[in-house]
């Protein structure tokens, strides 16, 4: 099977769907002349012109609105964000426009399509540039939110996102547009809120999603030495999550971690674990522990920034407790 | 006590005059191509709207449904020129003051009433209330209450028709206090870069909320088009004749160049900005003037006096409206609260969605 980056696999995922529907458009800044602030959407002018690939100005609020209201009218957009920290001056658009008018119109109208870009930190950009926005969007009723960690999944979730006939926030990450893995030539989709275990264990369940997942894997990779063997959940789709998976799991290693790079209030860790105590509450041999970020934004110096991001040695502390290793 | 009117920055204390009219036109119902029988339906389109609100009023004041209420009385010729004026098919999005749009547009006032009532009769099915009346298949899209945040779907609305050769045009209703929004600002941008077939209109009753326009909007409004190229004007909302005029050849404009307008309508609102508003911010002088050239008397003595239909021919639409929106008020007090099965629908279009509990 030929290798792809990650890259690669979210545009043939846009390609391979935009030959076949004509109703779907990307919009975004620098998608187009430019080829993509991260490559992304490299070439996809030359195929598919102008009209369907669109370089937009930096009004994320407006272009975030334009699309939703093309979408009500029968396009399918993709707005891709050049990252989804900017989306916040346009997030007005997403979730009270995308996400509530379906409901609010007694399901008159809807919104088939993808919000997509990169999330959470990458590298020391400062506070502005770092904020892992899966809790937020999936806190909101009317979304759907994904957040592969893979090649594989990534394509496969996105052509399930773009034939979605709701809302799509797609999540992504700079530091994962290079990531490799072999891809198979034939078309597959994958289901929306099916997770999977990308690795099995018997001693403690790690849950962990997006670029933390490859924290979770050196981690485990450590702790297998030691003679600790970690089951690792992809949950691959934030909401709906598989929460079914993450039960069963924890019913047969009895003990769980969760990797989250939120910071630690109200986010994605708080409900899984919420979810573990109240559905599995007999299963358990210690209190379910999290890794995630601190209660403060993401800081500069370098120090303070790989202090501040989950690492996989904290992950092997929280293993550690769990498993009273230590 | 009121402040100094040169203290402070947003000046206080003082009350505004609130918005000039321009002057009427003088073209006669049939150099506009409205044929005489016409007219009394546009008459009776427009008495509805008023009656329906009034109607309406006298329900909340009873406490037959809560929520907000913003009455639309006194700009009903700007929705009822609108819908004359456009193509059954093109689309029109308007903001929180809503009612009157969608009366006009022909979703029917039992649908509206029962709306207000949270009835699954309603044309939101009970899941939108007064602010968020929605009739996609009239091409009518609401209904927005976050103010401005509609203007982007009104040029997503264009962006779609464009994009699908489909000769529709889209008209975007907003208040003179949405001009002050970035949304504005990024969407008229877009839509002028993009020439997008869609008329933006602001309906400027001069106030936004308390606030006089002149406190709250540096400028005249229709010369934000400006800054973006956009082609921009003024209509007289008090009169629907002059809607008319000036609307047709926008929308002839728009069509056939593709590209956007921008409309400074310039109207009036005679009830408080909600149910709660006692209106200390405006003079009753200035009510009194406005009510002085209201739309509908005015259509009304324009049709007698051309002898298209008697005063005995209108008053008797003014009772079949009358009848028709006491129906309406039966009509929702008798027609089902949504299930309660019905919480989770329209959510998703998904039918299986897993909803987390
Ligand atoms: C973003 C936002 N801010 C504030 C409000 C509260 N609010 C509702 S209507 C309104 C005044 C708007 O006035 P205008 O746009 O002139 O419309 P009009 O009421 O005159 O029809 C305000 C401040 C809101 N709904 N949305
Ligand atoms: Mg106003």
């Amino acid at each position: 099977m030929p290798v792809k980056q990650f890259r690669e696999a979210i545009r043939e995922a846009m390609v391979e769907e935009m030959r076949k529907d004509e109703s779907i458009i990307i919009m975004g800044e620098e998608v187009a002349e430019y080829n993509g602030a991260y490559k992304v959407t490299q070439g996809m002018l030359d195929e598919f012109g102008g009209k369907r690939i669109i370089d937009t100005p930096i009004s994320e609020l407006g272009f975030a609105g334009i699309g939703a209201g093309a979408a009500m009218n029968g396009l399918r957009p993709i707005i891709e964000f050049m990252t989804f920290n900017f989306a916040l001056v346009g997030i007005d658009q997403i979730l009270n426009n995308a996400a509530k008018i379906r409901y609010m119109s007694g399901g008159q109208i809807s919104f088939p399509m993808v919000f997509r870009g990169p999330n959470a930190s990458a590298g020391q950009l400062g506070a502005t540039h770092s904020v892992a926005f899966e809790s937020l969007y999936g806190h909101f009723p009317g979304l759907k939110v994904m957040y592969p960690s893979e090649p594989y999944d990534a394509k496969g979730l996105l052509k399930t996102a773009i034939r979605d006939n709701d809302p799509v926030i797609f999540l992504e990450s700079e530091q994962m547009y290079a990531m490799k893995q072999e891809m198979p030539d034939e078309e597959y989709t994958i289901p929306l809120g099916v997770g999977k275990i990308k690795r099995e264990g018997k001693d403690v369940t790690i849950v962990a999603h997006g670029k933390m997942y490859h924290v979770a894997k050196q981690a485990a990779e450590q702790l297998a030495k030691d003679g600790v063997e970690a089951e690792i959940i992809d949950p691959r789709t934030m909401k709906p999550f598989d929460f079914k998976m993450v039960i069963e799991s924890v019913k047969k290693t009895n003990r769980c971690v969760i990797v989250d790079e939120s910071h630690p209030f109200a986010g994605m860790a708080s409900e899984i674990g919420f979810i573990i105590q109240r559905d599995a509450f007999d299963y358990l041999d210690a209190p379910v522990l999290r890794v995630c970020l601190p209660d403060v934004p993401a800081p500069f110096a370098k120090n303070l920034f790989e202090k501040w991001l989950p690492s996989p040695k904290e992950i092997i502390d929280a293993v550690n407790a769990v498993t009273y290793r230590n | 006590m009121a402040k100094k009117a040169d203290e402070g920055f947003t000046p206080t204390g003082m009350v505004y005059k609130s918005t000039t009219l321009p002057k009427p036109t003088q073209k006669k119902h049939k150099s506009l191509g409205i044929k005489d029988e016409q007219l009394p339906d546009i008459f009776r389109n427009m008495y509805l709207q008023r009656r329906f609100e009034e109607r309406a009023a006298q329900m909340y004041q009873k406490g037959k449904f809560g929520g907000f209420l913003h009455l639309y009385i006194g700009q009903e010729a700007v929705s009822a020129a609108t819908v004359h004026v456009l193509n059954d098919d093109d689309d029109i999005i308007s903001a929180y003051r809503v009612h009157g749009m969608a009366l006009a547009r022909g979703t029917s006032p039992d649908a509206c009433m029962a709306e207000l009532f949270g009835k699954k009769t309603g044309c939101s099915r009970g899941k939108g209330g007064s602010m968020h009346f929605f009739d996609v298949e009239r091409h009518f899209w609401g209904g927005h209450a976050i103010v401005g945040a509609h203007i982007p779907l009104g040029a997503g609305l264009a962006m779609a028709n464009k994009y699908q050769n489909n000769g529709r045009i889209a008209i975007c209703f907003f208040g003179d206090g949405a001009v002050d929004q970035g949304s504005l600002n990024e969407t008229f941008n877009m839509a002028q870069l993009w020439k997008l077939p869609v008329i933006f209109v602001v309906e400027n009753n001069g106030y936004s909320m308390g606030t006089a326009v002149e406190r709250h909007s540096a400028g005249q409004l229709h010369k934000r088009g400006e800054a973006y190229g956009m082609k921009n004007g003024v209509a007289n909302g008090m009169d629907f004749f002059s809607m008319v005029d000036t609307l047709t050849d926008i929308a002839k404009e728009v069509r056939e160049t593709n590209e956007p307008y921008f409309l400074e309508v310039k109207t009036y609102r005679y009830r408080g900005h909600s149910m709660s508003d006692p209106g200390n911010y405006r003079t009753k002088e200035e009510l009194e003037e406005f009510k002085s050239f209201d739309p509908i008397e005015r259509l009304k003595s324009y049709i007698i006096e051309e002898k298209v239909a008697s005063e005995d021919e209108l008053n008797a639409i003014v009772e079949e409206v009358e009848q028709q929106v006491l129906d309406s008020i039966e009509f929702a007090e008798n027609s089902d609260l949504p299930d309660e099965s019905e919480l989770y629908d329209h959510v998703y279009v998904q039918k299986d969605f897993p909803f987390h509990t």
